[in-house]
């Protein structure tokens, strides 16, 4: 049920993510309050709209300040969305795990991403080596260090940030540059490869994907198979656009509770649980039995 | 067993979560997550 609605969901959290809509007409950003929380999706907050942070930008910009080494702010609230949520974020909530999946509905071929399955080790790369440490060890003389992830690699920054501005701010379009460029091609090639690609960027490149994923295992909200409905026919497996097999693995790290496997099941087999110790693996063990 | 294991876990985590805000908001890390996201951020739209 809540599957199918998730388009309207999506829409529903990039809009509430990006509230202060006359901004893009005025090619300025929001600067109240609001911006001291963060959402829970990528979503830069240099976009005129944003009406609060990114989580992945407060996070460098906490570790690279020449105050503090340490984000415990950020890394609390990412730890309370990763627990109670998980990637039902990146599923649900992600505006631009949105975007992708809108350029994914163009009607050209589509490529199975199952052999490309350990570029998914990527993204915890990202995490680890553009999030984490280069803003805390790579320091100017005044001890701040640059967001190396929204400043390279980050397509949401051009996206969501750099394009609305220039349209409407004639001052931030002259100053564009070689960077906007290098920026503008990685949006390119991520807008292209996630129309032959479902979600290439969730899958391989997204540190906060990352850091959900982490979360996966031990989230209140997890899948539950049934073991005496489900007879093992792999529609779910089949049918899942990120590559898991729900029955072996109910609650792996790249589900990203989008539900699909909820609406291919025939005997209604897999459903949301929500709550403390939510049973999960071990019905599936049991399902595997039921099933030999 | 293994159930109350978890929910164990959760609950550790859930309270992790929350001291850390506590923490990070009386260390004053609030006040600059501010302060960087109502200035425009130059790397993120590809200027600086």
């Amino acid at each position: 049920m809540l599957a199918r609605f998730r388009g309207f969901a999506q829409a529903g959290a990039t809009l509430m993510s990006n509230i202060h809509l006359p901004n893009f007409f005025r090619g300025e950003i929001y600067r109240g309050a609001g911006k001291a929380v963060c959402v829970p999706g990528l979503n830069c907050y240099s976009c005129p709209g944003a009406a609060a942070s990114c989580p992945i930008g407060a996070l460098q910009a906490t570790i690279g300040s020449s105050h503090f080494r340490f984000a415990y702010y950020i890394t609390g609230i990412l730890i309370l969305f990763g627990v109670l949520l998980g990637r039902f974020i990146c599923g649900f909530l992600c505006p631009f795990g949105w975007f992708q999946e809108l350029a994914h509905k163009l009607p050209t071929k589509k490529l199975s991403t199952r052999r490309l399955k350990p570029l998914r080790y990527a993204k915890y790369a990202v995490l680890l080596a553009l999030v984490l440490l280069l803003p805390a060890l790579l320091t100017n003389d005044l001890g701040m260090g640059s967001p190396y992830f929204c400043k390279y690699l980050c397509p949401q920054g051009v996206l969501e940030g750099a394009l609305p501005l220039a349209l409407a701010n004639s001052g931030i379009r002259a100053a564009l540059g070689s960077l906007f460029s290098l920026k503008l091609a990685v949006l390119l090639a991520v807008i292209i490869a996630s129309v032959v690609f479902f979600r290439p960027f969730c899958k391989w490149i997204c540190p906060l994907g990352a850091l959900y994923a982490l979360f996966n295992k031990v989230s209140l909200l997890r899948l539950q198979v049934d073991p005496l409905r489900c007879v093992s026919c792999g529609r779910c497996a089949k049918v899942c656009k990120m590559d898991v097999d729900v029955t072996t693995a109910p609650n792996h790290s790249e589900c990203i509770r989008c539900g699909m496997c909820i609406g291919a099941c025939p005997n209604e087999a897999i459903r949301f649980r929500y709550g403390f110790g939510a049973k999960g693996v071990d019905a599936t063990r049991q399902c595997d039995e039921t099933s030999i | 067993m293994v159930v109350e294991k978890k929910a164990c876990t959760q609950a550790i985590l859930l309270a992790a979560g929350g001291l850390s805000i506590v923490l990070g908001i009386l260390r004053g890390e609030m006040a600059e997550v501010l302060a960087k996201a109502i200035k425009i951020c130059l790397e993120c739209v590809g200027i600086g």
